[in-house]
């Protein structure tokens, strides 16, 4: 039995619910919203997805950290400090290869040593399956991980945690300084190269908690990002004269970046949007509309969604605790995808502005590559509005 | 778009007889598929000679065609029946090659018949290698470089552009003989060489290597609408260089990351796009460079496949009905996912791991080379599910029934050293080998001190599955050094302790099970645990397996169909199956009733009892009855999720059941209908008050004790051959020479006759028992059987079901062979056809007798022979046997449902079965022998078996019937052209007439100068053929330039065996059709002579169970 490995840990929810494991990574103290992702691969993404701040991912996969570490697969954009997960839960970690060449060609270190790097602290051993219905059936909550083993403690501290309702997160993992975003060398595919015979356009980004391969498929979309911090105003975007404005992912809830939504609003009509995500809810709560936390949320990379355009159905990659209220859209938004397992709003397009948005990550990073087109869709939309 | 309208009739074909590579699992898809059609309204028309299936139960289809699948006949249900269209990807390679055939003969054209589930075209351009290439190349896909050679020079050109090193596979070999793997040029000229000229048609293919790289499938379900999702991938732990059916396989894949993953899925739908499959399931293979990344498409089936089988098992997710529904027109997302009620348009996730590990039968086909490769060999699979890849390794292993109560070391041959380091340097060499037991190779390899990097570098196993396997090892040897301890002193002290609990659930949860740790713990401290012991002491310290449901979703939605599996890496049962297991009697059920399956397929034990289990769990729905299936075998209808109202994907044994009939409490467990597997763990299961119904396991073990048996026969005052017992040699001597020879010997308590022989002298006695291959070990555990053997004697097969008090017959079948030849690999008819009324009335009441005094309750078979005019009883066995679906499907009667019935307390009066049924048409069951597969092993027929599937042949009368049966197998039988007869001295003179019938039918005969002389002495014209020798050009000459049309070649004793074995190889691999006992060749005989006198019939079974359809009835 391995090292900081086998440290008894214990997961408590707000509830009550206790787990026993053992604790991984930095192995410090954490708490958050309990939420699990269903994605069997792809872990080191959804960890270092910013998206995940403030939240405790249980992995419903039976092993985790098979394959290793390696930067290529971190969504945290350079140059900014990593933020992820605030912690893991898993079933089965590997640790068998800990402190040596990682087996695995892309590896560049066992996960667990990367997470201890990254300062993310997580509990393995879990009967994750257990957790995972008990989380389905309560809704998400609350939860601690700790190698401190005072239940009364943990529960007493885990319930002064406020919920996530509520909660501005965007603007913690925002970046402080505008940048431009130049690609990272990736040896690995995307999936899809730069048209180098393509005019290059200029977008500007706004940082939620943006994944660094949003940004990406941005600039193989011809599409160079600079990235501006979550509270940047419709004024400055403008005078920094972009082609076009992405809205991007983030985590916490939508309502109370008022700032966010006052943006988008100097925004909508003046330059093409794309919303992902966060972008998304935040787009819908620009034009009146409502949002909703969700009672488990959708984490995971299996998840139907109809793009009602053409008809096909899109396997998407999905992360998020709140939703667009259908009923709540106003006459100048037209419901453009719906995911077929529980009728949510999946995206959705201005029919007075050229703005569009999507619920799930059409950037995928982990999971499919069926929605790459909606940057080919942006650039085109981009394109449409400067012939205009 | 909703479903079509105006498909209303659909045909399905199905895969014909069990095969190795086609097996069980199209009869799994098959069924399935039927079903999907029947909730749609549509009209099922069937065609698949396999009887053994479920799908041609008639309750699937309305018109089910048991017929040859040939274009012929095919031809003439469509003419008959009209189908608006005809579903091929339900059926394997088989159904697609006779769709094929009939695209090409333009009858689907010219009588309108759409081609549903996957087009000509597309199938064209999976299958043919070269087109798939360019396909794959235009898309800018990457395949493993290859190149055609027809000459040595060709070749040599070819492999400058092909870096070493290279695989040769000359075309159209048997069992791929004479190709090869080349490292360097010199290799390579040489395999070249001796390629082309062992390819009948001078033909190479010369292939880049990608040994050694990651195997990984993928299975794809697309739309008309383009929809296009992945089911399930799947990773070989064995890389690539054997075949996947051979390889130990898991899910989900382990050892790819994301992009890799989300890269190959991208490839395979832009394959499944290219290649055009749009309303179905399929399959595509690829090899990962484990250095590089680099990816290239290996093949793709465009078709249902024993891969999905496995994925669908594996998810939950029911790939054949989906496929079936899309095949009638509708879209993805327009299906739900039964099990939860969600769109059936997504991708399952599993949050556990599954393991399949295949089965092999190379002791059966002694002389074969048992290295694995491209070819397939594996007869059959095990799967298992766990909460992690070690427990669910360990279940899958224990599952095998292959003696392994999980991962142990194998038995190596003699000759490996027993010092440590000789040992391991013998294994290191062994591991370079691809044999079956590479696994138990690697994990004693691993514990002499072969380090994981050692092991990757010579398997190309990937370092993550070898530190697995590390870690199984890591925790036996802590059992070994430390916890034996500790399960000692809690046994003694007979106590509860919840450290000691937390250890040993931790060790249960690496998938340990009690029979090892009891032998771990025997061996560490030289004391007898046995595992009862175990199971004693972790039941007090309440640790139990929990149940977990295979829901498709990892949790995230509620699961409705109870598929469960155990696991003990968690802690808390699933809420569904404490439900489940509550709420059993206010679900509307009167009781509830396990029945164990066979575990993994095996020659001898195959699809037959699957059968078996099924029809129990159909005609105990009927009656109101709970089921709950247990079973361990992913190819087969059993382990589908709507057969029983419960399923337990689990290892067939003791412990697993037990743990399952601990949770469930059932009201009875039946353990008749699953071959010899569910008998073995009987008297365990009884000893831990399960209910067991039916016939008593003490009973069954009675029938199958030979002193008891010949007691009790003698009791009865039946007649059977001498017989003996013999613990060693002297006394096995002894015995024959009482009995006098020929004798036939066997090991006691076998099924398939495993090591079965006719011996002819002491010297071959004393071969065959000192011989180690064979697996006897003789000694007073393990005593050998030696029995008189009936030369020249008719063998008969009964079927009967019996209530406790009455029996009824449901068939009496006749052997064509002679006695001496398994009873499963020899072809029979229903009904006889040779035997007097009184020779049947002996039989009738032997049976009757039998079944009363074996207190049967439920399936009685039993075997006789007719020897001199006298009836002789072989062996009786009180439980299902091979022939059950045979009968119920020439019969129209379902006697494994009735028997089921019976079990649950009715009576043969209650269930309506009091008759024996007579038949006015004729049908005959033939074997299905995987020869083609094991070049160099023995061909002659004997009575061990080797078959792994069967054909039925019916119509009017038995020639006909016969002529069908043949037809269904590999070698039709032909109606002219030359035929050679060499055979016995002993048959020379019977051989008079039936030869005089063969030129009658105008037939050309060659005969051999013994068998010519006799020829032409009766008068009957024939030309000299020479016998294989120095003389040019010989009989294998003959039939090698496909002259001869049929072989006639019989043999008596060892003696003239060897040529006959190269006639015979020689006609296999030729596919010429090769009759090998006279009462073949008069069945052919009869057949032929039929087939001028009257038309062949075709008619689906509901019409001969109707009477529409009726011959003489000579019985």
């Amino acid at each position: 039995m391995k090292g900081n490995t086998m440290i008894p840990a214990l997961l408590m929810l707000d509830d009550g619910t206790c787990f026993e494991g053992y604790a991984a990574g930095a192995c410090e103290e954490v708490m958050g919203e309990v939420v699990f992702t269903t994605g069997m691969c792809g872990y080191q993404e959804t960890i270092t997805d910013p998206s995940y701040y403030g939240q405790i991912v249980v992995f419903t996969a039976a092993h985790i950290g098979n394959y290793g570490a390696t930067s290529l697969d971190s969504e945290c954009p350079n140059p900014k400090p990593e933020f992820g997960a605030s912690g893991i839960v898993c079933h089965d970690l590997f640790t068998d290869a800990e402190n040596g060449n990682f087996p695995h060609f892309r590896a560049e270190n066992s996960l667990n040593a990367t997470l201890a790097k990254m300062g993310i602290s997580g509990i393995h051993g879990i009967d994750t399956r257990a957790l995972t219905l008990h989380l389905r059936m309560h809704g998400s909550r609350n939860g601690i991980i700790s190698t401190n083993l005072d239940k009364e403690y943990l529960l007493k501290k885990v319930k002064e945690l406020p919920s996530m309702a509520g909660l501005d997160l965007a603007s913690k993992v925002t970046t402080k300084e505008k940048f431009v975003f130049d690609t990272d060398p990736t040896p690995f595919l995307v999936g899809k190269k730069r048209d180098l015979t393509k005019k290059m356009l200029n977008v500007a980004v706004i940082d939620y908690g943006a994944k660094r391969s949003i940004l990406l498929h941005l600039f193989n979309n011809n599409m160079h990002p600079t990235v501006f911090p979550a509270t940047v105003t419709a004024e400055e975007i403008l005078a920094a004269k972009p082609d076009a404005v992405m809205l991007t992912n983030g985590p916490g809830d939508p309502e109370p970046c008022d700032y966010a939504i006052k943006t988008i609003q100097g925004l909508i009509g003046k330059l093409p949007l794309f919303g992902i995500c966060l972008g998304h809810q935040l787009l819908a709560l620009a034009m009146g509309a409502k949002t909703y936390k969700m009672p488990f949320g959708h984490h995971g990379i299996n998840h139907p969604v109809k793009d009602l355009t053409t008809g096909k159905v899109l396997i998407t990659s999905q992360n998020h605790g709140f939703c667009v209220d259908p009923n709540s859209l106003s006459e100048n938004i037209k419901i453009t995808h719906w995911n077929l397992n529980d009728n949510t709003v999946e995206g959705m397009a201005l029919t007075n502005a050229p703005a569009f948005s999507v619920q799930f990550h059409p950037e995928a990073a982990p999971g499919t590559w069926d929605a790459y087109g909606l940057f080919d869709q942006f650039r085109a939309m981009v394109d449409d509005f400067y012939k205009k | 778009m909703p479903k079509r309208e105006d498909l209303k009739t659909i045909m399905v074909l199905g895969s014909g007889p069990i095969v190795i590579g086609q097996a069980a699992e199209f009869d799994y898809s098959g069924t399935q598929g039927l079903k999907a059609l029947k909730e749609e309204g549509c009209r099922i028309i069937l065609l698949n000679s396999n009887p053994a299936t479920v799908m041609t139960d008639t309750a699937f289809s309305d018109a089910t065609y048991i017929e040859p699948m040939n274009k012929f006949m095919a031809a003439e249900i469509i003419i008959k029946e009209r189908p608006d269209a005809i579903l091929p990807t339900l059926g394997g390679q088989t159904a697609l090659n006779l769709l094929m055939d009939l695209h090409h003969m333009g009858i689907l054209e010219e009588y309108n018949v759409e081609i549903i589930g996957a087009q000509p075209k597309s199938i064209e351009l999976a299958e043919n290698r070269q087109k798939f290439r360019e396909t794959m190349e235009a898309l800018g896909l990457d395949l493993p470089k290859s190149a055609l050679a027809t000459s040595f020079e060709e070749a040599m050109d070819a492999i400058n552009k092909i870096s070493f090193p290279v695989i040769i596979r000359p075309s159209y070999t048997l069992g791929g003989t004479g190709g090869g793997i080349a490292y360097n040029i010199e290799e390579f000229k040489e395999i070249a060489k001796g390629g082309i000229e062992a390819s009948p048609i001078n033909q190479i293919l010369i292939e880049e290597s990608v040994l050694g790289w990651k195997e990984i499938e993928l299975e794809v379900i697309r739309d008309k609408a383009d929809n296009a999702i992945v089911i399930c991938g799947i990773e070989n732990l064995d890389p690539m260089g054997v075949h996947t059916g051979d390889s130990i396989t898991v899910a989900p894949i382990q050892t790819l990351s994301d992009v890799e993953y989300q890269a190959l899925r991208q490839d395979a739908f832009r394959v499944v796009r290219a290649i055009g499959v749009e309303t179905g399931g399929c399959n595509i293979q690829f090899a990962v460079c484990p250095k590089t990344g680099r990816r290239v498409v290996i093949e793709m089936n465009p078709r249902v496949s024993r891969s999905s089988a496995l994925a669908s098992k594996a998810t939950g997710f029911p790939i054949a009905r989906i496929a079936a529904k899309l095949a009638l027109g509708y879209h993805l997302d327009e299906l739900k996912n039964d099990i939860t009620g969600t769109s059936a348009c997504f991708e399952p996730t599993i949050d556990y791991c599954v393991v399949k590990v295949p089965r092999f039968n190379f002791e059966k086909f002694a002389g074969a080379d048992n290295t694995l490769g491209f070819q397939m060999h594996s007869v059959g699979e095990t799967m298992a599910l766990g909460g992690n890849f070690r427990e669910a390794l360990q279940k899958a292993l224990r599952g095998l029934e292959t003696g392994l109560q999980g991962l142990q070391n194998g038995k190596l041959e003699p000759e490996a050293p027993q010092e440590a380091e000789a040992r391991r340097e013998w294994i290191r060499e062994k591991l370079y080998l691809r044999r079956p037991d590479r696994l138990l190779l690697v994990y004693e390899g691993m514990q002499l001190g072969l380090s994981v990097d050692e092991i990757n570098e010579i398997t190309g196993i990937d370092p993550w599955f070898l530190l697995q396997i590390k870690t199984i090892l890591d925790c036996e040897n802590e059992i070994r050094e430390d916890f034996s301890k500790d399960i000692v002193h809690t046994i003694q002290a007979n106590e509860k302790n919840t450290e000691f609990a937390k250890k040993l659930r931790h060790y249960k949860a690496q998938g340990f099970s009690d029979a090892r740790i009891a032998k771990l713990c025997t061996e560490a401290l030289n004391k007898t645990i046995n595992e009862l012991d175990v199971r004693t002491i972790r039941e007090l310290n309440e640790v139990t397996p929990v149940f977990h449901t295979v829901d498709t979703c990892a949790g995230e939605f509620e699961a409705h169909t109870p598929y469960f599996y155990s696991t003990y890496d968690a802690n808390y049962a699933d809420p569904l199956h404490t439900a489940h297991v509550g709420t059993n009697k206010a679900g509307g059920f009167a009781r509830k009733v396990v029945i164990i399956g066979g575990g993994p397929n095996r020659i001898g034990q195959g699809l037959e009892f699957d059968y078996c289990c099924v029809q129990a769990c159909f005609s105990l729905r009927e009656l109101g009855i709970k089921t709950i299936m247990i079973n361990s075998n992913p190819e087969t209808v059993s382990t589908d999720y709507d057969t029983a109202d419960t399923l337990y994907f689990e290892p067939v044994t003791t412990e697993d059941v037990l743990a399952i009939c601990h949770a469930e409490k059932p009201d009875g467990v039946i353990v008749q209908f699953g071959g010899q597997t569910p008998l073995n763990i009987a008297e365990a299961l009884q000893k831990a008050g399960v209910p067991i119904i039916g016939t008593k396991p003490q009973d069954i073990a009675l029938a199958e004790d030979r002193e008891e048996f010949s007691a009790l026969i003698e009791e009865l005052e039946i007649l059977q051959p001498a017989s003996g017992m013999a613990v060693d040699l002297e006394t096995a001597c002894k015995v024959a020479a009482n009995i006098g020879y020929p004798v036939m010997v066997r090991p006691s308590f076998v099924l398939g006759g495993r090591a079965m022989r006719i011996i002819h002298n002491e010297a071959d006695l004393i071969d065959y028992v000192n011989d180690k291959t064979n697996g006897l070990n003789i000694g007073v555990n393990n005593p050998i059987l030696v029995d008189k053997f009936l030369e020249q004697a008719i063998e008969i097969d009964v079927d009967a079901v019996v209530d406790g008090d009455k029996v009824t017959i449901a068939a009496i079948m006749e052997h064509i062979e002679q006695a001496g030849i398994h009873s499963g690999d020899s072809c029979c008819s229903i009904p006889t056809h040779t035997l007097s009324d009184e020779i049947k009335s002996v039989i009738r009441s032997y049976t009757h007798k039998l079944g009363k005094a074996l207190h049967t309750v439920g399936l009685l078979n039993i075997q006789m022979a007719i020897y001199k005019g006298s009836v002789y009883v072989i062996e009786a066995n009180p439980r299902a046997s091979r022939t059950v679906p045979f009968v119920s499907k020439a019969t129209g009667r379902n006697i494994a449902g009735i028997a089921a019935k019976i079990m649950t307390g009715l009576s043969l009066k209650d269930v309506n079965f009091t008759e024996e049924p007579k038949l006015m048409y004729h049908a005959v069951k033939e074997a299905v022998i995987p020869f083609e597969r094991f070049p160099g092993a023995d061909v002659n027929l004997g009575p061990e078996m080797r078959s792994t599937g069967e054909v039925m042949g019916i119509d009017r009368s038995f020639g006909m019937a016969f002529l069908k049966s043949q037809a269904g197998t590999r070698t039709p039988v032909p109606v002219n052209g030359k035929v050679i007869l060499t055979v016995t001295d002993q048959d020379k003179e019977p051989l008079v007439p039936l030869a005089a019938r063969l030129k009658a039918l105008g037939f050309t005969l060659y005969a051999t100068p013994g068998t010519k002389e006799m020829l032409d002495n009766k008068g009957i014209e024939t030309k000299l053929i020479v016998k294989i020798g120095q003389q040019r050009p010989h009989l294998l000459d003959f039939i090698r330039n496909g002259e001869a049309a049929m072989i006639v070649n019989t043999v008596s004793g060892p003696t003239s065996a060897r040529d006959a074995n190269t006639i015979r190889t020689e006609a296999l691999a030729r596919r010429i059709n090769l009759i090998t006992t006279l009462s073949a060749l008069r069945a052919t005989v009869e057949g032929l002579e039929a087939r001028q006198q009257e038309q062949r019939v075709v008619a689906p079974l509901q019409d001969y169970y109707a009477g529409y359809i009726q011959g003489k009835a000579n019985d």
